[in-house]
């Protein structure tokens, strides 16, 4: 029966956080398998600064095989502003997206201020830890970066913890879409069961203060444009934002 | 008096086992109330109207005002009795006739 309702979405949804470990072949087979008999078109597991690229050929396979739109993606937690540089300057051409998880206020602000920076993912369990107020919001709506929020910690947490994760989160997304930054929402799940169909993980977005079309447009435009813009710019033929290698000339 | 307008959601349980229909009613006015308290619980109009547990799908009913409440609190059932489980939103329809047309 889920087969008939999914194959009715017309939008493409995109999971860029699906968090299990690329060594785990087994889990991370069945966690491909899932998101594609879920619909999403595109998922993206992601890679510490320990590129392995046997494992990174074997994931592009494996999506696919299951016919998924695999996003290669980095993730890291810098200590310091150097740190950061280091980490995007060696890693920005290999991957697809960079997230940076924003530990202190310093990385917060130099994260935002890269444009080679995609996504700014905060804490969700150290309150004091989530600097996505205004100013940081317009270094990031100057630099193209996005905020990404992901559900697990709203599906696992209850009671006050949950209560305070939802205020930041209700006060974040208000702050971004005050200065135009674009929301993304994924999911962030290990397990199998946590994993939800794309417009059950839109649905989660109502919660922190969007509405039906920003929460789908948070699942599905606005994760597909950062990957289509990265793609365009990693390829052979991009050579400046708006110029592209149409035909090369003979040379005589 | 105004017609309340209502909406009948298509859910898929993925869990192990078969649940009873109680224990799934009961999941879902839990994680109602948790998320939007007695008061937000008591302006969704839930009601269970159809639940098939071989084919683990169920049908509910809700008020449209309060649609995209109960499809977030959904969204957030981990368990259903003691067992692990989430709840799939398969489709959403005005009526009932048009919910299982679309699910044939």
């Amino acid at each position: 029966m889920q087969e008939c309702w999914v194959a009715a979405m017309t939008r493409a949804f995109a999971d860029l956080h699906l968090r299990v470990n690329p060594k785990d072949q087994q889990a991370t087979q069945k966690l491909i398998t899932k998101a594609a008999r879920f619909g999403y078109s595109q998922i993206s597991i992601p890679f510490t600064s320990k590129l392995n690229e046997e494992e990174l050929t074997k994931l592009k396979a494996t999506c696919s095989e299951a016919g998924v739109d695999f996003v290669s993606r980095a993730d890291f937690y810098p200590r310091s502003e150097n740190d950061l540089t280091h980490f995007v300057r060696k890693f920005r051409r290999r991957f697809e997206v960079i997230c940076i998880t924003c530990d202190s206020k310093e990385v917060a602000r130099q994260a935002a201020k890269d444009r080679r920076v995609d996504l700014l993912n905060f804490p969700s369990l150290d309150y004091h830890k989530r600097f996505f107020d205004r100013a940081e919001a317009e270094l990031a709506s100057c630099n193209l970066a996005a905020l990404e929020v992901d559900v697990k910690p709203l599906l696992i947490l209850e009671g006050p913890p949950r209560v305070r994760l939802l205020m930041s989160l209700r006060r974040e997304v208000a702050t971004a879409r005050e200065f135009h930054v674009p929301v993304v929402v994924s999911s962030g799940v290990a397990e199998e069961r946590l994993m939800r169909l794309p417009r059950d993980l839109a649905s989660l977005a109502f919660l922190f203060g969007l509405d039906e079309a920003q929460a789908l447009d948070a699942t599905s435009t606005s994760p597909a444009a950062i990957v289509r813009r990265n793609r365009e710019k990693l390829s052979n033929r991009f050579v400046a934002p708006g110029i592209t290698v149409i035909k090369e000339g003979k040379s005589s | 008096m105004k017609r309340v307008k209502r909406r009948y959601l298509a859910l898929q349980l993925d869990c192990e086992g078969m649940p009873a229909e109680r224990e799934f009613i009961d999941a879902v006015w839990t994680a109602v109330t948790k998320l939007y308290g007695e008061v937000g619980a008591s302006l969704t109009g839930l009601a269970l109207i159809d639940f098939d547990v071989e084919r683990k799908v169920a049908v509910l009913r809700v008020s449209l005002a309060e649609l995209n409440m109960l499809r977030a609190s959904l969204a957030t059932i981990t368990s259903i009795g003691d067992k692990e489980a989430a709840v799939h939103v398969l489709g959403v329809s005005g009526t009932l006739k048009a919910l299982y047309g679309r699910a044939k």
